[in-house]
Order: structure tokens, then sequence, then C-alpha cells
């Protein structure tokens, strides 16, 4: 099959790739871009782990096809941190030992972020719905959710 | 962290914590190694069958395949941790739906996919065996004829579909019966739980030109995958590197070898890199599971409350090899009476061979099945004296110096504290506001015990030339943090910063022995070899002080930071730097504190217990916790929502607490959804797994997730580092239990069959059997 051509933006890159007509958008940001931040728990849209924002909508990446992205905006884990310096979730995560073996952890920060940009100030079961999408195996949830909460209330006296 | 806190009973960040939050920390599947190729797996589609032929060809003409390789290109290595029964592939023979048949490599993984879909295996069909009743019906079909022959490290090998069975024996049971006034006899059920680690499983494989295969890989163990790959490939252990990159969680699952084999035969064979990664079904559909169990058991009492007998069967549904079926038979036959004094016991273990994917490890190890019978037994109990549950388990729990059964000592027991604990800590909570019509709400407890320890690791501790440390052991990070925990207890013991020590990623060409993180064991265990290590290593570091600055050791003390002064005179002091530097001139190199340990206290004592045919009796050092859980049952859907769950552990020594904080709370919630939610099914049909996805295998998300209470006590143990013990394995002992009891508080009526879903809750409110 001929490679598609697409032309996109990636934490605020320009970027370019090739990508089969049948390859996911977690296929092309891992297999292609060597982003691998970004994380395959399912494949199948069920667990979360791959969550990345195109055009500021919060999707699984594992069910968008790399062809569809063309000349979209496209925030992943690795744009989180400015530099050196961590998103408050980021940190706060760190702080609360919101994380165990931390392959939920890239999903779960995109999911938590895209949350408190529409919502500033989540209540703690509005967390844990928003966060329902994305599954963990380690942790229980309980420290995630304080962690994003903490990392709301920081954000919002910022 | 600051220089003068204390580094061991804080809560203190995971260590490797930044790079996971930055997306940057490096699994299995984020390797990307130039020339590399993917590998995908051939499962069989039948349940059971005899391989007649299989033909490559099809495969090998995907444009991208460069190896097709099956059970014909090697030799037919048995190999299993208690019987040698399984092979890399199935050759003559297929045992279950998903069982490796072939593997390919290929440039991409969607070629790999194709070839591998494109295998031609011609099968006879045999009968295949579902069910415990099924493989045990005299005419059942055999699934190991050649069992008799099979390779076996304990006495207990069994017969036709029988893998092993084994027998403890305490007291007389058939002359205590008759002094019971009350007696509970009852048959409980539990079904398979998957262990759902969010990184699926696989192998990375390099090859270099001397034979030798690095493998990154997700796993539990280096050293036995290493030696699994030398088995099967046929290649000595000194070709075989194994190193453990961040690892995805494991809980039991990853413990043994699984497709580090595979992968490493297909980059020897084609000489390049391989990647080989599960997808989610097929790691449903072909790693392992929890066994599904039938529990009978009959537990009698005084009228007073005194428990005098009880008589177990534990049957586990093995699937088709035997992989630690016969240590997980061996746990359920030992945790079989919990922590209390029975002074007669009758217990029987079984494992049987069933036509379905193998069960293995997996967080509790065959603990979590019969302790859904004991504990509910013991509400039974208390329900038929007329007294309350909790009462009746603190009149008999264990006392320090009482034997374990079998007859291990067991010095400290905190049984009845944890109890308490949690008896207070629940009715101490303000009552919630009422639950609605048709919604009942119940308490239930749960006290339990679990064991950690087994076998032998090892640890180095070295100071490098500017004075850092570097420490190395085998112990793997599988996600629940030891390797901050070890970094912890080797900064306490030097007065470093933790910043000042390198930790070795686990690598099998330098790292130290460890058996497996599982058992509960890495603190304990591994943690008492760096302890080991770091002090062996400071009596050195303090031998050449003393000769440096001419007074004897005992006026020089450690000081924060890597220094050491005369004590009383704080201008007096040299840098662990200038130590280094006169070691390596004056002993022929760095310090190094080495230190290895085997767990090794008597088990089974001859003079108390009669024990046969068990694979195992050396468990490990035990530790207690109890959970009081709050439940509300809705009896129109059948639905139970967890509410409230406070839990108790008593872990000896906190060494992080905020990493006990995460087992706990973890654990609760695992079994949370093996209590109510999850379990694997197979077509009675054909024997496929029915739901081998996350859409229709449901774990508990954060909707889920009740208010969970981690309450750690910390009662000195005596051994273990800094006094501390295991806590991996027993929130999910506890958790399930306590959920059942507190259902059958709630509704009236006692739930036998787990995971309790809405459809068996609703059978039980209508009076049939679930």
């Amino acid at each position: 099959m001929k490679k598609v051509h697409i032309s996109t933006t990636i934490n605020g890159d320009e970027v370019d790739f090739l990508c089969e007509p049948t390859q996911t958008l977690l296929d092309v940001l891992r297999d292609e871009l060597h982003m691998t931040g970004t994380k395959e728990g399912c494949g199948t849209g069920d667990c979360g782990a791959c969550s990345v924002t195109l055009d500021g909508t919060l999707v699984c990446s594992c069910l968008v096809l790399g062809a569809e992205v063309g000349d979209k905006s496209i925030e992943t884990i690795e744009g989180m941190a400015q530099g050196e310096e961590l998103h408050p979730l980021q940190q706060k995560f760190i702080d609360h030992v919101a994380l165990q073996c931390g392959i939920c952890t890239p999903g779960l920060l995109v999911a938590s972020k895209k949350l408190l940009e529409r919502n500033p100030d989540p209540s703690e079961e509005e967390i844990r719905y928003w966060l329902a999408g994305n599954l963990c195996r380690c942790t229980g949830y309980q420290k995630i959710v304080e962690a994003v909460a903490d990392a709301a209330q920081e954000m919002r006296s910022a | 962290m600051s220089k003068l806190e204390a580094r061991v009973g804080i809560r203190m960040p995971r260590v490797d914590a930044p790079e996971t939050v930055a997306g940057e920390a490096m699994y299995t599947d984020d390797f990307y190694l130039p020339g590399m190729l993917f590998g995908a797996v051939h499962g069989s589609p039948i349940a059971h069958g005899r391989i007649l032929s299989i033909d490559t060809s099809e495969a090998e003409a995907v444009t991208g395949v460069k190896a097709v390789i099956t059970g014909r290109d090697y030799n037919h290595v048995l190999a299993g941790p208690f019987i040698k029964d399984e092979t890399m592939f199935a050759t003559d023979r297929v045992r279950y739906v998903g069982e490796p048949v072939a593997a390919v490599a290929a440039t991409t993984p969607e070629a790999a996919r194709e070839a591998a879909s494109l295998i031609e295996v011609e099968y006879e069909d045999l009968p295949a065996v579902l069910s415990i009743d099924e493989a045990l019906a005299e005419d059942a079909p055999v699934l190991h004829e050649d069992l008799a022959s099979y390779f076996c490290t304990f006495e207990g090998k069994g017969t036709g579909n029988t893998l092993c069975a084994g027998d403890l024996t305490e007291g007389d049971v058939d002359a205590a019966w008759a002094e019971c006034d009350v007696i509970v006899e009852q048959t409980y059920e539990t079904g398979a739980q998957h262990h759902l680690y969010m990184e699926p499983s696989g192998a990375v494989a390099e090859p270099d030109r001397q034979g030798k295969v690095t493998i990154w890989s997700s796993l539990q163990s280096i050293s036995l995958a290493q030696q699994r790959v030398a088995e099967w490939v046929n290649i000595p252990m000194a070709k075989v590197r194994m190193v453990a990159p961040r690892i995805g969680g494991g809980f039991g699952g990853k413990g043994n070898a699984h497709f580090q084999p595979a992968a490493a035969a297909l980059a020897l064979k084609t000489g390049r890199p391989v990647k080989l990664m599960l997808t989610r079904s097929e790691d449903f559909e072909m790693m392992r599971s929890r066994h599904p169990s039938r529990v009978h058991m009959k537990t009698g009492a005084k009228a007073d409350g005194t428990l005098v007998a009880r008589e177990f069967e534990v049957i586990l549904d093995c699937g088709a090899y035997a992989d630690d079926s016969p240590g997980v038979v061996s746990v359920a036959v030992l945790m079989g009476r919990g922590p209390y004094r029975i002074p007669n016991i009758r217990a029987r273990g079984v494992g049987v061979y069933t036509n379905k994917l193998k069960a293995g490890a997996y967080r509790g190890y065959g603990n979590p099945q019969v302790s859904f019978a004991a504990e509910q037994q013991l509400d039974e109990l208390a329900e038929k004296l007329g007294m309350d549950p909790v009462d009746l388990r603190l009149k008999n729990t264990m006392n320090d110096g009482d034997r374990w059964l079998g007859g291990q000592p067991v010095a400290v027991s905190s049984a009845a504290k944890c109890l308490e604990t949690a008896r207070d800590a629940a009715t101490a909570a303000p009552a919630l506001p009422d639950a609605g019509p048709d919604r009942k709400r119940g308490l239930g407890y749960a006290l339990f015990s679990a064991p950690h320890g087994l076998l032998s690791t090892a640890a180095n501790v070295a100071l490098r030339t500017d004075g850092s440390i570097a420490v190395a052991t085998g112990a793997v990070d599988i996600g629940q943090g030891s390797d901050t925990i070890l970094q912890q207890i080797v900064a306490d013991a030097l007065k470093l910063d933790l910043d000042q020590i390198s930790f070795a990623s686990q690598d099998t060409d330098s790292s130290p022995y460890d058996w497996k993180t599982a058992a509960s064991r890495v603190t304990y265990m591994a943690g008492q070899a760096c302890l080991n290590a770091a002090i062996e290593a400071r009596e050195k570091i303090l031998v050449h002080a003393s000769d440096l600055m001419e007074v004897a050791p005992g006026d020089l003390e450690l000081r924060d930071g890597g220094k050491v002064g005369i004590v009383g005179i704080p201008e007096k002091e040299i840098t662990f730097g200038m130590i280094a530097g006169r070691a390596h001139y004056q002993t022929g190199g760095p310090v190094v504190g080495a230190s290895e340990i085997m767990f090794e206290t008597p088990a089974v004592d001859p003079a108390v217990a009669q024990s046969k045919g068990l694979a195992f009796s050396k468990v490990g050092a035990y530790s207690f916790g109890a959970h009081a859980v709050e439940v509300e049952v809705d009896e129109v859907t059948g639905e139970v929502e967890v509410l409230r769950a406070w839990c108790v552990h008593d872990v000896g020594r906190a060494i992080n607490p905020a990493m006990v904080d995460g087992q706990v709370i973890g654990g609760f919630v695992q079994g949370l959804g093996y209590a109510l939610l999850e379990e694997m099914v197979w077509d009675p049909d054909d024997g496929r797994l029915a739901n081998p996805t996350l859409m229709d295998y449901k774990i508990p998300t954060a909707r889920e997730m009740p208010e969970i209470h981690s309450i750690i006590l910390e009662t000195p143990f005596g051994d273990g580092p800094h006094g501390a013990r295991g806590v991996g394995e027993p929130p999910i002992v506890g958790a399930p239990v306590a959920i059942a009891n507190a259902i059958a508080n709630a509704i009236g009526k006692r739930p036998t069959v787990m995971p309790m879903k809405p459809e068996r809750i609703l059978d039980l409110l209508d009076g049939e059997s679930a």
C-alpha cells in the first residue's frame, strides 16, 4: 500500500511523516516518530493509556488514523512540561505518589490536563467520573484523584 | 531531600517518578533498535487436539517476513518451575486456545501479524475438559499422558488430570467433631481473574555476532527468564543477557518466563533485533490467570466460640500446564487455617489440568481463594453461636509464639491488634446518610495473614572513587517502588542523600542473584541484603578512615552526605571520596560490601503436623492484616457498591509509608474487582476465552473507587530491614472476603460464588443458591 504524507503540528512543532493508511495515530507516534511517551494498553480504546488531544479534544490515539491528522494540532505527554519545568499536574503526581508502574500515567496526565482546562475547580466526583476512561491497575486511583484536586487548587491560586 | 532528614520511615516520592510523568521512562515496547524486526505469535484456535501438520509456506511468502519458527525447529525441552511439562511451542499437541504454535519475524508489525495468521496447522480434534468436574470425570480425556515421566521437584505429582495432590494434618479431626457444639460446612467457588497489568507482555531481543542475545523484557525475574531462554532456545546461560527495563506491572503474571524465548529464538534466527509484544487480547489468551477454585470446608466450634476443628479440600483449576500451580496449591493449604488457633486440621490440596489458559502465580497465590471460604466460615459460625463475628475471631487469634499450620513458629502475632484497630476505625467513623429505598447496607470483616520471603537474594554496595555509592541487586521493581525503598535503606545506613547513590538496572550480566519479585519479598529479602551489604561497606569505610585519621574506629562516626568524622570534634572529618582514593591503592580497588541471604526458617515440623505431597512448606515469615468494609446492595439490580473500607496492615516498619499506602489501596481495589467484577469466561462449546478485551472484562475504574483508609501498624517483628515485612499481597487476601461478609451482613444471605456479580446477588435474593 502506498504511504500517505501528512503534515501536522505536534506539541507546537510542525511535523511531517509518512504512514500506511491503516496505521493509527498511536502507531505513528510510536513506530514512526518514536514518541514513546504515549502508551498502548489495549489498542481498542478501552484503557485510555494512549490519550492525547487532537485540536483540543481528548481522544484515544489508537482510535484515530494517522492519515486523519493532517493540519491538526496534537498534544501529547511530551509537550506537557515546559523544558525542565514540570506541569503542576506532573509535580503533584510525583508528590502524592499517584503512580506505580507508570504505564497509565501519561494518559492520565493528558486527560487530567484537559479536565482542568474545561473545569478548573472540579469536585472529587467530577474528577473520578472524568478519569473513569483511564484504567490504572496499581494505585486504586485514590492518590491520583487527590493529586488532580491538589493541582487544580494550585493552578487556581497561581 | 535535605541532608539531615531521616531516610527510613518517611513519605518520600519515588526516585523514578520524574521520568514517568514526563513520558520518558523506557518500557519494553519503547525500544526501537536499528534494523529491528517485529514478531507475532500464532496461537492454537482449538482447545485440545493433535497437530497433524504445519505449513508455513504462505506465511513465509508474505512481503517482509524474515523468519517463521515452530516447535519442530527446537529440541522438545520440557520446562516448568515444579513439573516440567511445557515446551516453547506446541509440537504434537495443543491443550488450550491460544497456545503458541509458531512465531514470525517481519519488517513491520502488520506483516508479522498477517504472516502469523497465514500459518496453516492441521489438527485432529480431541475432546476438551473445561472444568474441574470434567477433568476429574472417570472417562475424561487426559491432557498429559506422559505426566508420570515428567521431571517433578516434589513428591506429590498426581495421575490422570490431577497434576498434584498434597495433604497436611494436625491433631485428630475425626475425634474432634464430637467436641463441637456447632459445625458449619459449605462449598465455595471462585473465578479466574486476569492480572491485567496495564503493560501487555513482550520482549525485545538483540543478537550479536558472538551468538549472545540481549533481551529487554517486561518481567518479574531476570534470572528465571534467562534460565528459560537457555533451556528452550538451547544455548548456554552465558549467551543470554536478560535486562529489566521499566516494568508496567506484573502481579505474579510475569513471574515466570513468557515470550522471552520466542523473541530470542527469532532474533538468533534472523540475526536482527526482534520486538515481540502481545496485543491485549493475546495477553489475555496466552499469559496466565488466577486459579479458579472450589473449596469445600467444614469448621466446628464449642458453644463458647472456641474453634476446635477444620477440614477442607482446595481444588484449583490449573489450566493446561502446571507452571506455579503446585506452589499455589501448597500455599492454599498452608493458609487455610488462617491466623487462628485450631488444634485439629485436615487439609487437602489438589491441582487439576484443564484445556484452558494456564493459571499461575497471582498476588495472594492461593490465599485469597481459601480465605474466601475460611473467613466466611468464621462469620457463619458467629451467627450460629449468636456471637459478634469480631469477638469470635479475637477469641481464637494466634498469639505471640504460636505456631503456624504445619508448625512454623510465629514469634510475634499482631492479628488481634489488626482486627481491633479495624473495628475501632469502622465503628468510630460517622454514619453515612441513609441508603435509598431498596438498598441495604452491611459491614463485614476479614482477618488474615500472608507469608513473604522465599529463597535467595543478594546485593552489592560499592564505593566509587568520588565517594558516591553504587548499589546492585537482581530484584526488579515492577511498579511497586522497590528501587526507591532499597535506595532509602542504603542511604540511611550510609547517611547519604539519595542522589549520591547510583542504583543499577537489573541485568544478568552484572547484577547479583535474586530469585524473583514475588511473594511480597523484595523489601523483606532484598532489603535485608542491601542493608547487610551497606553495613559491611560502612565497616570497611570506617577501617580506612581509622587508618587515615589515626584514631580507633570506635571513635569515628558517619556524618551526613558521605563523611566520616571524629566523635565530638566537628571539624575533624574526611569524605568518602578520600577514603575511596585510599582504598584503591591500599586494598586493590573500591570498598565493596556484599550480602547473600536465603530464607531459612523451619516450616513443617513432623512433631506437630503430617505433611505429604506439598510442593513446598517454607514459604516465608508471616504478617497480619484486617479489613472492615461497608457495602451497599441494590436489591433491585443486585449491584454491590463498596462505600468505605478500613484496611489495617502490620508491616513491621514502613520504610516509606506512601509506598505502603500504594500497595494497600491498590491491592484493595484489585481485590474489589476480583470480588465483584472480574471473571474470565471460557465458552463451554469451544473452549475459547469469551471476553479477552477490556470492553468485556471489566476492572474497577476511578468511578467505583470507594473511600479507603489505609491504616499502618508497625509492630517490631525482629527480622527484616528495620523490622519491615512485606505488604504486596496481603491487601488482596482480605478485600474479597470482607466484601462477601459485608454483603451477607446487608442482605442476610451468604454469597458462596465469586465474583459476586449482580446476577448472582439477585439469585441469592431470590433464594436460589449462588
